[in-house]
Formats: C-alpha cells, sequence, structure tokens
C-alpha cells in the first residue's frame, strides 16, 4: 500500500510508534470492524477507530437518539434527536475521517441475522446494553470464529475482556448463562457516570487495533474490571471453561437462541 | 486462614468455608448478580454450598454488567 502524503501526515503519530510503523497502520486501514450497539460503549469505540483509520467499520443499533443518551453516547449530537444512532454515528465517522467506510445496519442482533452480519469482520465490538444481546455476540463470535471484545458498565464501574476464538476463554467461560430477570440492575435504573463508558469504550477500541496490528497482549483470560468512583483497575484471571456450554468440550449450545430478557423497562419513561 | 477475595486478603477464623456462606460473609447482596470464580475456575451455582474455599485461595465475584446502549 502506499501512502498519500496527507495519510502520513494524518497518521503520523501512529506511524511513529516502533509497535505499529508503516505496517500496523496498514493492517488498520485494511481493518473491518464491527461495532454491536452505537451507544455509551460504541460512540467513544466509533469515534477513535476511525481517527485511527480502520479500513471498514459497520455499525449496528435499532433505536433512534435520545435525548437522554447525550450525557454519554458522545458521537451523537443534540441536533441528532430522533435520528437512528448508525446514522448519527456514520455522519460524524465521515467527518472524522472520510477515509473511511462505514457500514449501517439498522436492527437490532438476534439469532436469525448475527451471523450474516458479522461474518464479513475482522473484529467485533460489543457495545450491547442487556444480556441476551451480549451472550448472542458471544455464541455467534465462538460459532463464526471470530475474535470480539465484551464490553460492560454499572454506575461507576466497568469490565471488559477480549476473546480469541479457540485461544481464549468465552464470555460464557466466565459468566455461564443468563443471569435471571430483575437480578442486575440496568444503566436507566442504577445510572451510569458518563465518562466511564467513555474509559472503557476506548479500552476496547484500543484492544481491537492491538489485534490487527498483532502486538502486546490482549486481555485475553483476564477480565479488567475498574471501579471509577475509588479509582482502581485489576485485572482477574480467567480460563477457558471445559464445561461451558459453547466452546468447552461436550457443548450443549449448538446453535444461536434468542433469549428473553429486556434490558431497560424504565427506558421510555 | 487467609484468602483473598476480590484481590483483597481476608482472614476467616475457620479453615475452610463453602462459597455459598463466603456470598453471605461478603455482603454480594444477590448471588444471582454474581459469577464465582475459585482461583480462576468458574464455580457453577449448583456447587455454591459443596464447594470449599481454603487457605490461600483466591475467590472472585465477578458482577455482570450490562450498560453500553441505552
Amino acid at each position: 500500500m502506499n501512502f498519500s502524503e496527507e495519510q502520513l501526515e494524518r497518521y503520523s503519530r501512529h506511524i511513529i510508534l516502533a509497535e505499529v510503523g508503516v505496517k500496523g497502520q496498514e493492517k488498520i486501514m485494511q481493518a473491518k470492524v464491527l461495532i454491536i450497539g452505537v451507544g455509551g460503549l460504541g460512540s467513544p469505540a466509533a469515534l477513535y477507530l476511525a481517527a485511527a483509520g480502520c479500513g471498514t467499520i459497520g455499525l449496528v443499533d435499532g433505536d433512534c437518539v435520545e435525548v437522554s443518551n447525550l450525557q454519554r453516547q458522545v458521537i451523537h449530537f443534540t441536533p441528532d434527536i430522533g435520528k437512528p444512532k448508525v446514522i448519527s454515528a456514520k455522519e460524524k465517522i465521515e467527518k472524522i475521517n472520510p477515509e473511511v467506510k462505514v457500514n449501517t445496519y439498522k436492527e437490532r442482533v438476534f439469532a436469525r441475522n448475527i451471523t450474516d452480519i458479522i461474518k464479513d469482520y475482522d473484529f467485533i465490538i460489543d457495545g450491547t446494553d442487556n444480556f441476551p444481546a451480549k451472550f448472542l455476540i458471544n455464541d455467534a463470535c465462538v460459532f463464526s470464529k471470530k475474535p470480539f471484545s465484551h464490553g460492560g458498565i454499572l454506575k461507576f464501574d466497568g469490565q471488559t475482556m477480549t476473546y480469541l476464538p479457540k485461544i481464549s476463554a468465552c464470555y460464557r467461560c466466565v459468566f455461564g448463562t443468563l443471569p435471571p430477570k430483575g437480578a442486575v440492575p440496568s444503566c436507566s435504573q442504577a445510572g451510569i457516570l458518563g465518562a466511564i463508558a467513555g474509559m472503557l469504550g476506548t479500552i476496547q477500541a484500543a484492544e481491537a487495533l492491538k489485534y490487527f496490528v498483532q502486538k502486546g497482549e490482549l486481555l485475553t483470560n483476564r477480565l479488567l474490571i475498574f471501579d471509577a468512583l475509588n479509582m482502581n483497575f485489576r485485572t482477574v484471571k480467567v480460563r477457558k471453561n471445559p464445561e461451558c456450554p459453547v466452546c468447552g468440550d461436550k457443548p450443549t449450545i449448538t446453535k444461536l437462541i434468542d433469549q428473553e430478557q429486556p434490558a431497560c423497562d424504565l427506558r421510555k419513561k | 486462614m487467609k484468602i483473598k477475595v476480590n484481590g483483597k486478603e481476608q482472614i476467616l477464623d475457620k479453615d475452610s468455608i463453602s462459597v455459598k456462606e463466603l456470598l453471605n460473609v461478603s455482603k454480594v447482596e444477590k448471588p444471582d448478580m454474581v459469577s464465582v470464580q475459585l482461583n480462576g475456575e468458574f464455580v457453577k451455582k449448583e456447587d455454591y454450598s459443596n464447594t470449599s474455599v481454603k487457605e490461600s485461595d483466591e475467590v472472585d465475584f465477578l458482577y455482570f454488567m450490562g450498560g453500553g446502549n441505552n
């Protein structure tokens, strides 16, 4: 790939990094990343991946921008209220970096569409807000052998880990099955400090970029947990679970299913 | 015995404690909110009462976290 003068200038702070260089930047520019959920986590992830020059960014979200999103979903602006999130995000990405190809999917992920949506992408970022989607993304990525970044936030806390097919623990190895309805509050019920979403979404973007340039250590087989109220970070070692229902030795989940569990019952309040 | 719970050292005046009891002592509001890892391995919910935590074991209560989109 021949870089133009403008590209050399634009990506100079990447290229100067020994771990990235021209080769790494080339890999980033050829990479296809899919962001599922263009909200608190997906917004900062999309902004940084666009700025980094990711070749293709896919955006999946069925929702439209609401006023209560603006406190943390930084890719959406006040005049975007009512606009589909994927469109609002696409417009910003194109302004940040016109070189990025953006694909939009104005829909939610379900068992019936997820395999088809993820198939052309190299890395998936889970920025969804509900557990059925998180487990579905995990299972689909296990089946389709796609690496992905899990992200979760609540109040002042965040957690993230990266999955590499066959190599590392999947989300189910660590979390097993869907928590019972009502056991875990959602952000709309419990609240979220906006900046926490930014902290976590940018970690997810960094993991995607590290995956593309193949440098450093990914958050595989460890879950990064932080409590931003006291600003403590720690990583917990996790292991591939041989009894994991989806990636274990004798999987009991062999096809994708849609599980019921409303994420945000106070959402429309 | 000395154990580590969520990365923090704890001293308990017994030689072993079940995961179920430890959840209780650690004031985990609802056990359904967490996934339990004992020395890095996933513990099934149905095994909470018959899995014991012993000297120098490390236990992590990992909270389910959704968040993100809405």
